[in-house]
């Protein structure tokens, strides 16, 4: 007994070690946005005067548009992807989790395949395509992938559909009920926690993403918050430190409250699915 | 024998099943309906331009005028280009640095979380938080201040004996910050390790203890071989995606200095969006993938040696 207990110690210790290791530069980033400029190089946690002007001025620190505007971008453009992806990937998993037909496996392990093809190779000539339709410097480019659905959420949703019981969609396909009414009626409402994850994800990764921003927007006011980041950075001659973390340091609040929010889904997206975090 | 037939009756009970399945549920125009958003976002989003994207690789095209056709030149180019020589030289030693570090602390840590103990939520929590967030370029803009000249790391190495620099703006250590940072983000890995560990039966835990198995001995003899898919999958989808890693780089680093951290994403991105290189661009992209399709299929044969699947174990056992 004293042997399993000093082991748990043990493990408590190094796990704490660890996280201490981990946390501690959210930890002195979190003190960091509060600092004046000279204290930026210390290790130390608290800052000795809390400079509050950090946010306020770091807020509108960039000329013409507030961060306000940034993130109205921001918000408007990943809630639009994120309901077409989830609209979009629940319907084609339906259609590969339920119905057959022709060639199905084929596509279906295309669909896999893509999941891991470098974006480089189809970088290009998709930015090709989109400057011939004149969709640069608009969110076109964004917003009509997200309505092709996501080929890991497809795929996390199918796993999901193929573990609901085929009886329930069977007797309603006896009595009538149309395929569409099938996944409306009786998939969709069982898919929900599968729905929530798909959502998520998909609102984290655009919220992050940067690639594609940094190609496809050139004017300010089209930027997403990343974008005005990256702007903040670069337009300073002598970088204002504390005011960019206070300000990147606002940018990640989405994400860590979504996850606080729905931490069961992503431990199950992630470990069902090996979904990214 | 009493399993297996167990196991076949439900075979043939499930096979019973989808055969009855099967009679109402073929139907190609409706799974064709079903299927159209991903399968017109498949043909013209990923086919279309990989179709284009090859023949761009026989061209020189700036965007502004139509391809010209060229041949073979942009490979004959890149066969004599110093930068793309530099470029794969970085990207292997950040995929061969930060892919086993990774997976190692995920391993490492799964496993120390897969016990009953108290808090095991909280540590989760933290554990994972950096890889929430790592991908972000809140994050590069955190870590090109710490691993700066005057970051608060250089406060704390001369503790340890080390000269405090500019870890950034030296050639020697600039990878070494961005390996950090992609490192710091193993805790997605570690809670699919996690869920792997906790498929593990644990009669073969006791099993290995009646034999006399130490603990360095069952792990080894039991987590290993049990955990090695989750841990081929890890591997196969970090692999992937840190050849293709580009975010931190371009903000952190930008390439230098003296592009001792020019990956080949941000190499592939100059050319392509910085010079207008189009066609020089879509080579390297080819390249690229041939690069990464040769390493994962590496993965696959190399895993026939060590990765085990249960369904095989009847022969083995």
């Amino acid at each position: 007994m004293k042997a399993i207990s000093r082991n748990k110690w043990l493990t408590h210790f190094v796990l704490i070690a660890f996280s201490a290791l981990m946390f501690y530069p959210v930890l002195w980033w979190i003190g960091a946005s509060l600092k004046p400029n000279a204290e930026l190089s210390l290790p130390s946690l608290f800052p000795s005067r809390f400079m509050w002007s950090n946010y306020s001025d770091g807020w509108v620190a960039l000329p013409k548009y507030t961060f306000t505007y940034f993130y109205i971008n921001s918000f408007k453009l990943n809630i639009t992807t994120m309901l077409l992806t989830v609209i979009s990937s629940s319907l084609v998993a339906f259609g590969f989790g339920r119905i057959q037909f022709a060639f199905k496996k084929v596509w279906f392990s295309l669909l896999l395949l893509t999941i891991m093809l470098p974006a480089q190779v189809t970088l290009i000539p998709q930015y090709a395509m989109f400057h011939k339709f004149n969709w640069v410097n608009t969110y076109l480019p964004f917003i009509v992938p997200s309505a092709m659905g996501g080929a890991f959420f497809i795929f996390l949703l199918v796993q999901f559909i193929r573990g609901i019981p085929g009886e329930l969609d069977e007797s309603a396909k006896m009595d009538g009920c149309s395929w569409f009414g099938v996944y409306w009626r009786i998939i969709l409402p069982l898919t929900k926690p599968a729905l929530i994850t798909v959502m998520i994800f998909s609102f984290l990764w655009h919220w992050e993403d940067y690639l594609g921003p940094l190609i496809y927007l050139n004017s300010v006011s089209k930027f997403t918050v990343p974008l005005a980041l990256r702007m903040f950075m670069d337009t300073q001659s002598a970088v204002q430190w504390g005011q960019l973390l206070a300000m990147s340091l606002v940018s990640i609040v989405p994400q860590v409250l979504l996850f606080f929010l729905a931490q069961r889904h992503f431990v199950e997206g992630i470990s069902t699915t090996g979904l990214k975090g | 024998m009493y399993q297996d037939s167990v196991l076949e009756g439900g075979k043939t009970v499930k096979r019973a099943r989808t055969a009855k399945l099967k009679n109402h549920s073929v139907s190609n125009v409706a799974g064709y309906l079903f299927i159209s958003p991903w399968l017109a976002g498949f043909l013209f989003l990923t086919l279309w331009p990989m179709a284009q994207s090859l023949y761009y690789t026989f061209t020189d095209f700036s965007l502004l005028s139509a391809p010209k056709w060229i041949g073979l030149q942009n490979f004959q180019e890149i066969a004599q280009d110093r930068f793309f020589y530099n470029s794969l030289k970085v990207t292997f030693t950040y995929v061969l640095t930060s892919v086993p570090a990774k997976l190692g602390f995920a391993l490492l840590v799964a496993m120390l979380l897969n016990q009953k103990l108290k808090g095991i939520e909280l540590y989760r929590t933290i554990i994972y938080l950096p890889s929430l967030i790592g991908g972000s370029i809140a994050v590069a803009v955190l870590w090109k201040n710490i691993f700066g000249i005057s970051g608060f790391i250089n406060h704390i190495v001369p503790l340890f004996g080390i000269p405090a620099k500019n870890w950034i703006g030296t050639p020697g250590t600039a990878l070494g910050t961005l390996v950090t940072l992609s490192v710091w983000q193993f805790g997605s890995a570690m809670i699919i390790f996690l869920a792997g560990l906790k498929q593990i039966p644990s009669d073969l835990y006791e099993a290995a203890a009646v034999d006399g198995a130490g603990k360095f001995r069952k792990f080894v003899s039991v987590t290993l071989p049990m955990l090695s898919p989750v841990i081929f999958f890890n591997l196969i989808m970090g692999v992937i995606s840190s050849f293709q890693s580009f975010t931190a780089a371009f903000v952190i680093t930008n390439g230098g200095p003296l592009n001792s951290t020019e990956m080949y994403a941000l190499y592939l991105y100059e050319k392509a969006f910085a010079t207008l290189h189009m066609g020089y661009a879509s080579a390297l992209a080819w390249i690229l993938l041939v690069i990464v399709a040769i390493a994962t299929m590496i993965n696959f044969m190399a895993s026939k040696y060590w990765v085990f699947y249960e369904n095989e174990a009847g022969g083995r056992g």
